[in-house]
């Protein structure tokens, strides 16, 4: 697991598009090799997105050759309500993109068998040859995706009722009427997400500063779901200073100490290969 | 480019929902299309992709009060098809995409012989979309008859009768301009707005009242405001007060025709109009067959006109003899008389005149669903292109618009 501790959230974006675009491009990916992203929404990677599309505009990558599964998406959402995924990747990312539609995978929450999409959505990533990087946020209760504390660490694709605290947090999106708010949502599981072959997870923000020293600093725990994620072998925590005020001060001089190791992954000259080796 | 193609504009700033925004835009089969639905349900990409150079691409120019131009006046024309054809064309120049051709007061065998022979016909690359007539007079007031023939003008004592037996045909009728003083205006403008027929009112004596009364009835338009209707006054406000009455049902909208070549209408005049009911604010030309020529000494039909320093005279006096300045030119004075958004500038003459004609739904902005037609400008609002229904219809000199790996 590395944690790599920025500035700001947004170096945290730059980082982390800085990144994305890196795994593209060694990647080599080409008609008959696609590389496969998981991508979530949310305020956290919006700067992330930003950042790839200025990257694309200036001609330094393309998602031509990209293929990309969404983590989650409400249930019985209007597909155009601003608050809806789909509405969210349409207008931060895709539309500014040369991203080929027919590679783009949301869940979809209007679907007539809710279980079915679910399951045909493991199929589709699976068919795509698993993810290649799945990049995701997390909640100030450590939730990753819509796995939410208490949610099994080897769940799959599923429908999920959505908890209280949940509906009271979105509520503000939804003209701070709670009735408003979708009681339910498809998401890819923890499982779903540990199986992609690489994860970065981006946080920041004092609010998520107690999640994050519960996700690195204590075990494994269902309650606190991203924790998962200490046994993945290519973890990459990427936070701002501010996510850090709840962690040993130990752990953070550790993890500060190898950022030089670690800024070597977004560097032009050396593959991604090579360095993700050292730890 | 065959229209059921789906084409994306990029690189440009789009005038929607009263403001310019950095967007694509993207069009199939004549219409705006919604770009989410197509990536999302259809899962494809457009055929063409069309580089606008950061050009503002804003909505068609619509012209609801034009006579003439290019030395054709609708009104004296020998032949009305080959002479609508030839002004259609030329408008798209000037950025208009529609237009109603303009019939003053004329005798009656004019309105019989015309009338029929001007339809409602489609835009394209042979020239801007007519949306149908727009008949000033013959019932107005002969006091405030400005070039209109006095011989011609009638009274509605008949009511919609003598509209009838004046007009012969209203099939292709768009808007009527009637003085709202005239007898009978309650049961005309009944008739003709259940004929969605646009009643304007002007040409006219009327006081503020018989404003408000034609309003109430149902006229929705006032006709090249501050010109040729009583002069505002305090105490007796005449048409002009109905852009501040109180008078007007609430979900109703007064829209006013304003000329704003610099000549017509004081920029003082345009200032208090905008600044008094900007909602109501529909940029007309009122060109007459001089519009779009030369300067210079020009014969068209009977009459000699000279044409100096953007002005059109009779002739060796300096007798102005109607409005010459294009709606590029009339939307580029108004935003420097008035100095509103150049958002506002644009809705004047695209979603404005189209709201007065109550087919906003289609024409006049840039929304999903509406048809295609738009005008690419440059930061000065220069016209650099017309596009009608997706087709590119008119492209300045030297202006290149790069299209997949080629230029149009």
């Amino acid at each position: 697991m590395r944690l790599v501790i920025l500035e700001s959230s947004d170096s945290v974006a730059e980082w982390a598009a800085k990144y994305v675009m890196k795994r593209i491009k060694d990647f080599e990916a080409g008609p008959s090799k696609y590389f496969v992203l998981g991508l979530p929404t949310g305020s956290t990677p919006y700067g992330m997105y930003q950042k790839l599309i200025e990257y694309y505009k200036a001609g330094k990558v393309s998602f031509k050759f990209v293929k990309t599964f969404n983590m989650d998406e409400y249930v019985n959402l209007p597909r155009d309500h601003p608050e809806s995924y789909h509405f969210y990747m349409w207008n931060n990312f895709f539309k500014h993109i040369d991203i080929d539609p027919k590679n783009v995978h949301i869940l979809n929450g209007n679907a007539t068998d809710l279980v079915e999409e679910c399951s045909s959505y493991e199929n589709e990533i699976e068919k795509a040859g698993g993810i290649d990087l799945f990049v995701g946020g997390i909640g100030p209760d450590g939730h990753i995706a819509f796995n939410e504390p208490g949610s099994s660490l080897v769940s799959r694709t599923r429908v999920k009722t959505l908890a209280h605290e949940t509906l009271e947090a979105n509520a503000r999106f939804f003209g701070n009427d709670i009735n408003k708010v979708p009681t339910q949502a498809l998401t890819v599981g923890v499982g779903t997400v540990m199986d992609a072959k690489e994860v970065m997870i981006l946080i920041t923000g004092t609010h998520k500063a107690f999640a994050l020293y519960k996700a690195i600093e204590e075990g494994v725990s269902h309650m606190w779901t991203v924790s998962a994620f200490q046994q993945h072998p290519h973890t990459l925590f990427i936070c701002d200073e501010d996510a850090t005020l709840e962690l040993k001060v130990k752990t953070v001089k550790y993890f500060k100490a190898l950022s030089a190791v670690h800024h070597k992954l977004i560097e032009d000259t050396i593959p991604i290969e090579r360095s993700r080796s050292i730890h | 480019m065959s229209s059921f193609e789906l084409i994306q504009f990029i690189n440009c700033k789009i005038l929607r929902n009263h403001k310019l925004i950095q967007e694509h835009l993207w069009v199939r089969n004549g219409k705006i299309i919604n770009p989410e639905r197509v990536f999302f349900d259809e899962k494809i990409k457009a055929d063409i992709v069309v580089d606008c150079n950061g050009c503002i691409v804003a909505p068609g120019f619509i012209d609801i009060q034009i006579n003439g131009g290019f030395g054709i006046d609708f009104s004296n024309c020998e032949s009305i098809e080959s002479g609508l054809n030839h002004v259609a064309k030329n408008l798209l120049n000037s950025g208009v995409t529609s237009f109603c051709p303009t019939i003053v007061t004329s005798p009656n065998d004019v309105y019989k012989n015309v009338l029929p022979r001007i339809k409602k016909n489609k835009g394209g690359s042979h020239g801007a979309t007519i949306l149908g007539i727009h008949l000033e007079g013959p019932f107005i007031n002969i006091n405030k008859k400005g070039a209109h023939p006095s011989e011609c003008i009638k009274n509605l004592d008949a009511g919609f009768q003598s509209l009838i037996e004046t007009y012969s045909t209203l099939e292709n009728v768009s808007i009527i301009t009637l003085a709202p003083e005239l007898k009978q205006m309650d049961e005309v403008i009944r008739k003709l707005i259940s004929l969605e027929i646009t009643v304007s009112v002007g040409h006219s004596m009327g006081n503020l009242k018989d404003g408000e009364d034609a309003i109430i009835s149902g006229a929705s338009l006032i006709t090249h405001l501050f010109n040729a209707m009583l002069p505002f006054h305090h105490r007796d406000p005449g048409l002009v007060g109905l852009l501040a009455s109180n008078n007007i049902p609430l979900e109703r909208t007064v829209y006013f025709g304003i000329i704003s070549d610099g000549i017509h209408t004081h920029p003082a005049a345009l200032r208090i109009a905008y600044r008094t009911h900007p909602d109501g604010l529909v940029l007309v030309t009122d060109g007459v067959s001089a519009m779009g020529l030369e300067e210079g000494k020009h014969n068209i039909g009977q009459l000699s006109v000279e044409i100096k320093n953007g002005m059109a005279l009779v002739a060796g006096t300096t007798t102005l003899c109607g409005s010459i300045a294009t709606m590029e030119t009339c939307v580029n004075i108004f935003l420097k008389a008035t100095g509103c958004s150049i958002e506002y500038a644009l809705e004047a003459a695209s979603l404005h005149p189209a709201e007065a004609l109550g087919i906003s739904h289609i024409k006049g902005t840039l929304n999903f669903g509406g048809d295609a037609d738009f005008v690419f400008l440059d930061s000065d609002l220069n016209v650099l292109a017309t596009w009608i229904a997706g087709e590119c219809v008119y492209k300045k000199e030297n202006v290149l618009i790069k299209q997949g790996g080629g230029i149009i």
